[in-house]
């Protein structure tokens, strides 16, 4: 490799400038195109399952782009590597929204990152886009949620557990935000559902060493284990829980639907893993097949469609559908349109449509099973579950606007 | 639960610590020891390891030879890096780390675009044993006897051969080696190689237990580094005692308190040992030795 070729890219790496192809910047050069910012890591230990999210957003973005445009006017992308760095995002989203000037970013897949850039949406009066799950309780007008949160994933995944293989629950979770909140749900419905935790134990994000909580989760004896693990590094703990024969099912909603660990491992060491997820490429719809036929025609090589690049699709044609009925693409107006409580689609995991209050999502959940061949089979569906939690505790963004976060144990104030 | 029961546990979980910390650091400490080199690269380097065993066994071969061209691949980019970029920066050793770093995000990023975010992995051979209430992986017992093997194959290597005199004179006084007819510049190549091939062994041998990604070289760096510069600068009486030492504060940490307790322990007895010892636990036995 020649000198030359090398400084290009270690520079390339460095700026975090590799963003892939996108050729429709060049097919459309109209006057006035509407900028979609797009900060996702495409390098870096989260990178696994968001490239899908970018090539999602291409995709979309150029089928609406072969269509006309929004209100005639073509959709152009500004890509950023966000490399799974939190200060990157922070730079990154000073970029898009000072310099760039996109009208809306989406943006951001560990929880730790959207609250590192929550602040400055919120400080330039910005418009952005989480297509992610997390755990819930962003309260925020400036944000709007396609993932699914909580009420969505635990209501529905952890009673069935519960009733199908005991009442004793063990959290492994991830140890930032994301996991201890998550873990706060779990420890909530477990103790609704008339159960008791064996044990929890959150792990430092980049740990892939797991022997010790192993033998942790075998000496507590929990009836089904609950894995909130993030990232790759933490994944390699079916392996090695594989291995040592632990052979407890488990709980998860992160994996399989963002990490496609079933596709990664060798089989069978993800044997009897439950996921709720509101969409994975397995999904045998009509649309679900179509989606995922017109993905892996345009990506061949995409390893796995999963739950964050459905989301990551349907949140450009919900933007689409939302500016043109705003005739505008201020936020103002188009929260106004949010506030009519209709704003839906024929998504390919079902019918999804956007709650004002919250400005999260309803989903169709499905309930997939990894069985010991790792083949994924759906013993369960719940229809559209709506993200009722934000609305019951308090928070009403048609009214008012906090810009905060909540968890069940710090819920918005009453009045 | 008997006794028995509690001292095999903890004997598993310490030589399961001090296998990771071992394998993770001794071509560190090769590399550093022997040539004063800080390889911040370290960690690709044992990605190499890893990823060529993991398409070997893919292409067909067994995990052992797998493991095996996993070693000798790593080893041969060790060559051609010492060849094109550390050769010329001997004399220039802060130089070095910025160096290897670049090197460890080229490797990062170019197998991101090369090979995908993700790699298959292998499955872990041998399955489960069990012992009172406790199953546990056998692998994992062999990645121990790989790690006191490796210690005991660096020993006999840098002691009983010629290459392992040449190797120690040309790090003590490299002139007098050179007038002596000794051609430093190979022993600098081959040492590197050497450990470059042992990160590529810890990467081979840790490849069926783990997330195959690019950037997997990161979680052995902060063992590999912590082992090092606690054990100094010398590989059997620096690395292995250090390894030992590490290994049951975080064992010890981790079972009484969790991961993340794990992981300050280690850090804890770092900033300890590098207040008392400044030249690590092997200047401190070869001063107390002179």
């Amino acid at each position: 490799m020649s000198k030359s070729v090398l400084r290009g890219l270690r520079a390339a790496a460095l700026t975090g400038t590799l963003v892939l192809g996108s050729p429709l910047q060049s097919a459309l050069a109209a006057e006035n195109p509407i900028k979609l910012g797009v900060l996702e890591d495409q390098s870096g230990d989260f990178a696994a399952a968001t490239i899908g999210k970018v090539h999602a957003i291409q995709l979309a973005a150029d089928e609406i782009n072969k269509a006309g445009g929004i209100m005639g006017r073509p959709l152009e992308l500004v890509p950023y590597d966000t490399q799974s760095d939190n200060t990157r995002y922070q730079e990154f989203m000073r970029r898009v929204l000072q310099r760039d000037k996109v009208d809306v970013v989406f943006a951001g897949f560990s929880s730790a990152s959207r609250e590192a850039y929550r602040p400055i949406v919120d400080q330039f009066n910005g418009f952005a886009f989480y297509n992610n799950q997390y755990e819930g309780g962003v309260c925020d007008g400036h944000m709007i949620v396609t993932g699914a949160v909580p009420e969505q994933q635990f209501s529905t995944l952890i009673p069935y557990m519960m009733e199908k293989y005991g009442k004793n629950v063990y959290t492994l979770a991830a140890d930032y935000n994301f996991g201890q909140i998550s873990a706060e749900w779990v420890r909530k419905i477990v103790k609704e559902n008339g159960g008791k935790m064996a044990g929890e134990e959150f792990i430092p994000l980049g740990v892939s060493q797991f022997s010790q909580s192993i033998q942790n989760i075998q000496k507590a004896k929990p009836d089904f284990v609950v894995t909130l693990l993030v990232g790759t590094a933490q994944a390699s703990y079916y392996e090695q829980a594989a291995s040592a024969n632990v052979n407890l099912p488990m709980a998860s909603s992160v994996n399989v639907g963002q990490g496609y660990e079933h596709k990664r491992f060798k089989p069978p060491s993800l044997k009897d893993m439950y996921v709720t997820t509101n969409y994975i490429e397995e999904i045998d719809s009509p649309k679900s097949k179509e989606f995922y036929a017109k993905f892996k025609a345009k990506f061949p090589s995409e390893p796995y469609v999963n739950q964050e690049a459905e989301n990551s699709y349907l949140a450009v044609y919900l933007y689409k559908q939302m500016v043109e009925r705003a005739k505008s693409t201020k936020r103002e107006d188009i929260r106004k349109v949010i506030a009519l409580g209709d704003v839906c689609m024929d998504a390919p995991e079902g019918k999804v449509c956007i709650d004002p209050k919250s400005q999260h999502m309803s989903h169709t959940i499905y309930l997939a099973k990894v069985g010991a061949d790792h083949a994924i089979s759906f013993p369960k569906t719940w229809e559209d579950i709506k993200p009722y939690w934000l609305g019951e505790a308090g928070c009403d963004l048609t009214k008012k606007d906090p810009m905060a976060q909540y968890t069940p144990s710090n819920p918005p104030p009453k009045p | 639960m008997d006794i028995a029961t509690h001292v095999f546990s903890a004997l598993y979980q310490f030589g399961d610590a001090f296998a990771f910390l071992v394998l993770s650091a001794c071509g560190l400490a090769v590399i550093f020891g022997m040539m004063g080199v800080i390889n911040l690269a370290h960690g690709e380097f044992i990605m190499c390891g890893a990823y060529v065993t993991a398409a070997t066994v893919h292409a067909g071969l067994p995990l052992p030879l797998g493991i095996v061209a996993g070693t000798i691949v790593s080893a041969l980019v060790g060559v051609l890096v010492e060849l094109a970029v550390i050769r010329h920066l001997y004399d220039r050793p802060l130089d070095t780390i910025v160096a290897t770093w670049g090197l460890s995000l080229i490797a990062t990023q170019g197998t991101l675009i090369m090979v995908g975010s993700t790699m298959a992995g292998v499955g872990t051979p041998f399955g489960s044993f069990q012992v009172g209430d406790y199953s546990y992986s056998i692998y994992r017992i062999v990645l121990f006897c790989a790690a006191l093997g490796v210690l005991a194959g660096l020993y006999a290597l840098f002691n009983w051969t010629r290459f392992g005199v040449l190797a120690r004179a040309t790090i003590q006084v490299p002139h007098m080696a050179a007038a002596l007819g000794v051609d430093t510049r190979l022993v600098y190549s081959l040492t590197f190689a050497c450990g470059a091939g042992l990160a590529g062994l810890a990467g081979g041998l840790y490849a069926p237990t783990m997330t195959l990604v690019p950037t997997m070289g990161a979680t052995f760096i902060m063992e590999a580094f912590v082992t090092v510069v606690i054990g100094g600068a010398d590989v059997f009486l620096g690395t292995a005692p250090a390894g030992a030492v590490l290994a049951v504060v975080k064992s010890v940490m981790t079972s009484w308190q969790g991961q993340l307790f794990g992981q300050i322990g280690l850090l804890v007895a770092v900033i300890i040992v590098v207040r008392v010892l400044p030249k690590g636990i092997s200047g401190f036995v070869l001063r107390e030795r002179t």
